[in-house]
């Protein structure tokens, strides 16, 4: 089998963001930059398959020369090449950057392409879905279990209340939800073997980008909570807010 | 840590990153939900010793063909410092597998016991121990009365007592050191299997410090090995000093990371917890307490990272190690206490990391050359006197 997965380097969630002076982008300097998680997911599950099916697992990112780091963490998870699609910066508009992706894939053909089902920088969620077009492949979203057999897969989504199990003919794009597996820590001979393992790079044939980033505002800051009194006594008053002010009960 | 105020990571390779970063994330996900309860227990938490291994923790810094990691001794060092900032106990027997037994079979033993050993020991099938100290003889090695007396047939029968051993309950093999002659140059080590006859170990009860690690006592009672579980290249005093040189490297870098344990949970509580109507990191005498604590980090993740650079150099001298282990140890408990005290009560818990990384690092400050020896060790070199004896 034949497997990509498209992956992103997105800031660690418990770092502290900054906007920068343009108020279009963070400020890089200081920020801890991970592999997005459910990319990992999407990364455990490539390798999972190829221990039970053999094959060969790529992993594709998009992005400045930074990006070879979160591709080598991939590597060092146990992927066996990376293509770097090289751009100056990090674009945002999703059919831009699905097309320079689906040019590589299509040359790549692989069998499943995988990804999270969504970047924690972005939250877009649309990655996978325009990929999946781009590529005429059928897409599955949101994928909390996977088995692949005889050229079909068969998913689980875990949707309002209960599970939904869809099947789809192999190539497929597949993307990652929380609770699909528990992905591998890199390991330290992973670690160093990852050096050696071929990494490509190639400019990205980026699309139009139609899509452009207006401005980022910081979140307003919560307000300070309030002690309304102590002991049973309170309780009366406490249940009157959360019904009549916070409207939660 | 989650600050990285003096840009550290600027000093370290994408590789030393990465490695610290797995291991850290180990550490969180796996040490720290145990380690608590492992501690008031007295227990090592044996359950992680695979998942150890898988990760490839053990020898780390030792060559790919006996299938360790291969990395070099920065990244070595801050798979310490993680495994620390989880518990010392933690650190102690990634140590004591790698830089107290798997270096000696790798520096001093024979081609065979290295093939046999190391790999078994890096995949953690095989665990081991370091016998040197003894019931009489700590700081004072070379007067140890363990002795190993050659026999007509070439095996060579063992006996002796050795104390203070970490893993020593939970071994498969024991390196020991003892005399073979009359002085310290007859110093020689033995690979003892644990299971033979004659080889017994007891837990070490009623520890207030290490308790999520295996301590014990070693007795030998006329142990025979054949003439094969000599370690070849062994001979004299010399050769345990330098396993020690590696461990205490080690130990320099472990320390830094008990210190940024405590630091971070000082840290974050100062700026939860609220007294007086404001958080307790908004008064003066709890900054300082925080930008005392951080300046020293810093100042020994600096004195770590030099002695890692000169030690990939090939360059580095026990007295630098004596350097970086005892004034690492010694701000690490400084900062323990000081951690400890900002937490209040809630200190005293073992909910919270603080005492129990104060109490370790009594443990840490006392082995591998206590902080005094280590004081002599630099006072030697700067003054050409002996003040040992």
């Amino acid at each position: 089998m034949k497997i990509a997965v498209c992956i992103k380097r997105v800031p660690d969630t418990e770092t502290r963001i900054a906007i920068a002076a343009n108020r279009t982008a963070i400020v890089e300097t200081g920020v801890k930059f991970i592999l997005n998680p459910y990319d990992e997911f999407a990364v455990e599950a490539a390798l999972q398959l190829k221990q039970a099916h053999g094959g060969d697992v790529m992993v594709v990112s998009l992005g400045p020369d930074t990006i070879q780091e979160t591709l080598r963490v991939a590597l060092a998870m146990g992927a066996d090449r990376a293509v770097q699609l090289k751009t100056d910066g990090a674009p945002f508009d999703t059919l831009s950057v699905a097309s320079a992706l689906a040019a590589e894939l299509t040359t790549y053909a692989p069998d499943l392409v995988l990804l999270g089902k969504m970047a924690i920088d972005d939250y877009n969620h649309a990655m996978g879905p325009a990929l999946a077009e781009l590529l005429g492949m059928p897409c599955v979203s949101a994928i909390s279990k996977l088995t692949v057999a005889d050229g079909r897969l068969t998913a689980e989504r875990e949707v309002e209340g209960g599970v939904e199990v869809v099947t789809a003919p192999l190539p497929a794009v597949l993307t990652a939800d929380k609770g699909l597996n528990k992905p591998r820590l890199p390991t330290l001979p992973g670690i160093m073997a990852a050096k050696k393992k071929p990494m490509e790079v190639r400019p990205a044939a980026l699309g139009v980008a139609r899509v452009v980033v207006r401005s980022l505002e910081p979140p307003p800051e919560r307000p300070a909570g309030r002690i309304i009194g102590e002991g049973a006594a309170a309780v009366p008053e406490l249940i009157r807010l959360l019904q009549t002010e916070a409207k939660v009960l | 840590m989650d600050q990285d105020l003096y840009a550290i990571d600027s000093a370290l390779s994408e590789d030393e990153r990465a490695v610290r970063d797995s291991v850290r994330r180990f550490v969180d996900e796996r040490v720290m939900p145990v380690i608590g309860p492992a501690y008031i227990d007295g227990r090592f938490p044996k359950e992680l010793i695979p998942d150890m291994a898988a990760l490839g923790l053990f020898g780390a810094n030792l060559p790919v063909e006996y299938g360790c990691a291969g990395l070099n001794n920065v990244a070595y060092g801050l798979i310490m410092q993680e495994l620390e900032r989880g518990d010392s106990g933690i650190r102690s027997f990634a140590s004591v597998q790698g830089a107290l037994v798997m270096y000696p079979i790798y520096a001093f033993g024979s081609d065979e016991q290295k093939a046999r050993y190391l790999p078994a020991m890096a995949s953690g099938e095989i665990i081991g121990c370091f016998g040197l100290t003894e019931p009489d003889f700590g700081s004072n090695p070379s007067g140890m009365i363990t002795t190993a007396h050659e026999q007509s047939n070439g095996s060579f029968v063992l006996n002796g007592a050795k104390m203070w051993i970490t893993n020593g309950s939970t071994a498969q093999v024991a390196i020991i050191w003892a005399k073979t002659g009359a002085d310290d140059k007859s110093i020689r080590g033995f690979i003892v299997p644990t299971d033979t006859k004659g080889f017994s170990a007891t837990d070490q009860k009623g520890k207030l410090s290490l308790r999520a690690s295996d301590t014990s006592e070693l007795v030998l009672q006329d142990v025979c090995v054949p003439r094969t579980h000599i370690l070849p290249k062994s001979g004299g005093l010399k050769s345990p000093l330098m396993c020690l040189t590696q461990a205490r490297f080690g130990i320099a870098w472990g320390a830094v990371g008990a210190a940024m344990a405590c630091y971070e949970e000082a840290r974050s509580y100062a700026t939860t917890r609220v007294m007086f109507g404001r958080p307790i990191g908004g008064f003066q005498i709890q900054q300082q307490r925080l930008a005392d604590m951080l300046t020293e980090i810093v100042k020994a993740q600096l004195l770590a990272l030099h002695l890692g650079r000169l030690k990939d150099a090939g360059t580095f001298t026990p007295q630098q190690v004596s350097l970086a282990k005892r004034n690492n140890v010694n701000i690490a408990t400084d900062i323990a206490r000081e951690a400890r005290r900002l937490l209040g009560a809630n200190g005293i818990l073992a909910e919270y990391a603080s005492m129990r990384h104060m109490a370790n690092l009594e443990s840490v400050y006392t082995y591998e050359g206590t902080h005094d020896i280590h004081t002599l060790i630099l006072g030697q070199a700067l003054t050409g006197l002996n003040a040992f004896n």
